[in-house]
């Protein structure tokens, strides 16, 4: 066990630093860089001359060779300093702790949500006996996946806000400003879990051990509650790597429409300032919530089930 | 000087306050949200009540009746530069908010473009424009306490010479300081080693906005998070890319001498919140979720003047959006072909379809709310006919392909634009269509804005699709001299010699003499292509009254109130 967290931990790292160096040289071959940024300013003022642009970079450090800029910035990084935003002077780690709780508090409702409301409409739809109601509802997630983000958004504040007036159209103060952002980034999310959980839990109900549960007289709720429930969510605790993938980027659509600051926010000004700093520091930080999540779906999947047994294969 | 003259930039009374609920037929306004991306103008032409906010913008100022003090205005911009230092931010959303936080040496009459006193009472210009003697106002304080005095003055103006990147604009106005030489606590003098006369509408603008000395000496990350002033406002709070929070500076008494009233602001806070989406922007006004908006977009105006708003333009001075050519590209090179795409352009017929019926075409190379503004129209008129003769006359002739071309060299460039208004694409799509029509072949090319700088200055562009904002007819030199930085690559010529002259003209006539003269050169020898003015329009609930433009065609807030 030991053995098998440690070669994830080992792996987990590699991943960090393979993240980091694809972004660097990515964002390196781009062309122009922050000190041109920081000049272009809103696009106001006549222009700054060419030799003036050279002696920023020199300054910032920015005309140094590709691997002496990614050195020094790797070796601080590894020391817990991703650099200083270009756009505001403000220290990444400061700027992303900053934006952080915010799209954390999103997120999370957006999961709760997107898990109650997924798995409700998986359980109801493979519950219900009556035909046309169990297709109606498993049509529904298809139809969920497929709409925009952008678009639902836009519809929900449209109604809920600007015509009803039920809840704020903007800002993160107190929770009547995440039911919005919540419920758009909820659906998407919500319709992929309904869609694993509801065609695993069609399986599962097909499998022997039904047959025998219900031969032994175990009444309808228990034996989908208990016994299909059980195995089907397995795979739903699967995807959930992907639905983490998801909802980072998700937060960046539904940010912008709510006027929320976050750190999809922050990605989007940072990638359209060219920041670099900034978007390496969200780069890593996605990269990060990503292995996490996968290195915890790893240990808990043997909880879940016992067929599952961590570091065989290893050994 | 005598200033008898007050602005009259101001929103009109809201007359009449409709039941919000009852403009917002839920169905109807979601079909506007959504199709009005697709179908600009389709909504009712329904010009009610609202409809005099942009008359109001015109109408003489009285004296506000019944102003209530008190409250919070709540202002939804698109975007946030990252930074609260006025003297480092360009961006017109950012300076929305922070343009409180700051007062002046002087201010500039929109209306008449004049330099008049704020902070300075009164101030003396050398022959040269080389040095400018400032008499300060008593009593005025930075709000952690010290005085605003000379010495405050010269710490400031000695600091932004060596800020960085960020503060191209403020060392263009600086541009050539020697020194600032402290006479007595309110008297103090600076100099320039050559003739700088757009120095002192420079001392009008937010980026020479002082800082209290302590905040003035921070590094520019610390001011970029906050900075102390001695403006009408104080900063409470600022949440990058979220809200900048300024709140009423207790005991405030020394304001611009052109503002309505004297004393305290009348709000207790200023909210500016960063909504980027425009839609959202709108459907806030309209549902009353926030007071004051900027960048209305063309399909939001109808809807807007439905729900009551007023809406308030201005145009911005300084070279309105047009094609800068670069001297260096061979098609370009040719006068003939600048001469035919200027009269190929069909001015009118681009702001009806693209912009706000407060646009208007451009008429110079200055825009016509810049002070010293010459109306050069009559080079800037559509004539295709013309066009193509002027093509014809130097040699050219129609391919098959229906272009123009000499000696194999085709009459096509490519243009090369940002997207930093929402504008920008439809117009050259349009334009691209007007030049195929004269036989002219444009092609277009997408730049990101925050390599703007970098572009222009390798000149990596045939011609490039811009505009800047300055009250101040100098902001051609910084464009169009040869000494400077020559984005444009234009050949050393006598336009050197009269933006020259004219940076260093000290007497006001003299000055606006060789300001025509100039612009007259720029337009009939075709260095830039101008267009369409940039215009600031602004949606202001039923109930806020006093929102005012400044000189830069930015908002001004101390008078502004909101109806109870």
């Amino acid at each position: 066990m030991a053995r098998y967290v440690l070669l994830r931990l080992g792996l987990a790292v590699a991943v960090l630093w393979a993240a980091y160096t694809v972004s660097f040289v990515v964002l390196y071959l781009l062309p122009g860089d922050p000190v041109a940024a920081m000049a272009s300013g809103g696009m106001e003022g006549a222009p700054v001359g060419a030799e003036e642009l050279a002696a920023l970079r020199a300054q910032y450090g920015f005309d140094d060779p590709f691997l002496v800029q990614y050195g020094t910035r790797l070796w601080s990084a590894l020391h817990g300093d991703l650099g200083a935003s270009v756009q505001s002077g403000q220290a990444v780690t400061a700027a992303i702790a900053q934006a952080l709780p915010s799209t954390v508090q999103l997120a999370a409702s957006a999961l709760v949500l997107s898990v109650l409301i997924g798995g409700g409409l998986a359980l109801v739809a493979t519950y219900t006996s009556v035909g046309w109601v169990r297709q109606f509802l498993l049509a529904l997630p298809p139809v969920a996946v497929s709409l925009p983000t952008f678009w639902v958004g836009l519809v929900l504040v449209q109604w809920f806000s600007f015509t009803f007036g039920l809840f704020p159209a903007m800002g993160d103060q107190g929770w009547r400003s995440v039911v919005l952002p919540a419920v758009t980034l909820a659906v998407p999310i919500g319709a992929l879990i309904a869609q694993v959980l509801a065609t695993c839990l069609q399986d599962a109900l097909r499998e022997p051990y039904v047959v025998t549960a219900r031969a032994k007289g175990i009444g309808r709720i228990a034996i989908h509650a208990r016994h299909a429930l059980r195995n089907a969510s397995l795979p739903v605790l699967t995807v959930l790597g992907l639905v983490i993938g998801n909802l980072i980027a998700g937060s960046v659509v539904v940010e912008t429409v709510f006027s929320r600051s976050g750190v999809g926010r922050l990605t989007v000004s940072s990638v359209s300032f060219q920041d670099l700093p900034v978007v390496q520091g969200v780069v890593v930080l996605g990269a990060t919530v990503f292995v996490l999540t996968n290195l915890l779906v790893d240990l808990v999947l043997p909880l879940a089930d016992p067929r599952v047994a961590v570091g065989r294969s290893y050994s | 000087m005598n200033h008898t003259t007050r602005p009259t930039f101001r929103a009109g009374a809201a007359r009449h306050r409709a039941s919000r609920h009852t403009l917002l037929a839920p169905g109807a306004l979601g079909a506007t949200l959504l199709l009005a991306a697709c179908a600009p103008g389709g909504a009712t032409e329904t010009d009610g009540e609202g409809g005099d906010g942009a008359a109001a913008s015109a109408l003489p100022a009285s004296a506000p009746e019944e102003v209530t003090p008190g409250g919070a205005l709540r202002f939804a911009v698109g975007s946030d530069q990252g930074c609260v230092d006025p003297q480092q931010v360009g961006s017109n959303d950012t300076i929305y908010s922070i343009r409180h936080l700051v007062d002046s040496l002087t201010d500039q009459d929109p209306e008449t473009g004049e330099i008049v006193p704020w902070l300075a009472e009164s101030w003396e210009v050398n022959d040269d424009a080389s040095a400018y003697t400032f008499h300060l106002q008593e009593g005025a304080t930075f709000s952690d306490g010290t005085p605003v005095d000379a010495e405050a003055v010269k710490t400031n103006l000695d600091r932004a010479t060596d800020i960085g990147a960020r503060g191209a604009l403020i060392k263009g106005y600086l541009d050539g300081y020697a020194g600032t030489t402290v006479e007595d606590d309110r008297t103090f003098t600076v100099e320039f080693d050559r003739p700088n006369a757009q120095f002192l509408q420079a001392t009008s603008t937010h980026t020479l906005g002082l800082l209290s000395p302590e905040s003035a000496a921070q590094s520019d990350d610390e001011r970029c998070a906050s900075v102390v002033g001695s403006g009408p406002f104080t900063l409470e709070n600022y949440e990058p890319n979220s809200s900048i929070t300024l709140a009423k500076r207790e005991g405030y008494d020394w304001g611009s001498s052109l503002w309505q009233h004297t004393g305290e602001a009348y709000l207790d806070t200023l909210e500016f919140s960063v909504v980027p989406e425009s839609g959202v922007r709108s459907g806030s006004l309209q549902s009353g979720q926030v007071d004051v908006i900027g960048n209305i977009a063309p399909q939001d105006e109808e809807p807007l003047k439905a729900a009551d708003a007023q809406l308030l333009a201005r145009a911005n001075p300084g070279i309105p959006f047009g094609l800068y050519v670069n001297h260096d590209n061979e098609v370009l090179s040719d006068p003939a072909v600048t001469e035919a795409i200027a009269l190929a352009i069909n001015r009118e017929e681009i702001v009806e379809t693209v912009y706000t019926t407060y646009n208007v075409p451009a008429t110079s190379v200055l825009a016509s709310t810049t002070p010293l503004y010459a109306d050069q129209s009559e080079h800037l008129r559509f004539d295709p006919v013309a066009a193509e003769a002027a093509l014809t006359e130097a040699g050219y002739a129609k391919g098959e392909d229906g272009v123009y071309a000499k000696d194999g060299q085709r009459a096509s460039f490519d243009i090369l634009w940002f997207n930093n208004a929402a504008t920008n694409a439809p117009t050259l799509e349009l334009i691209q269509q007007q030049l195929a029509s004269v036989g002219i072949e444009v092609t277009l090319t997408e730049g990101q804005v925050a390599d703007w700088a970098a572009t222009v200055a390798e000149g990596n562009f045939d011609a490039n699709w811009g505009n800047i904002t300055r009250a101040d007819a100098d902001i051609l030199r910084g464009s169009f001299h040869t000494g400077l930085a020559n984005s444009y690559r234009l050949e050393p010529s006598d336009l050197d010699d009269v933006l020259e002259a004219q940076a260093g003209a000290a007497d006001p006539a003299e000055r606006a003499e060789l300001a025509a003269r100039a612009q007259a050169q720029i337009v009939t020898e075709r260095h830039v292509v101008p267009v369409v003015e940039l215009t600031t329009v602004l949606g202001v609930g039923p109930t806020v009254q006093g929102v005012a433009f400044d000189a830069g065609s930015r908002v001004q807030l101390y008078d502004a109130w909101i109806e109870r």
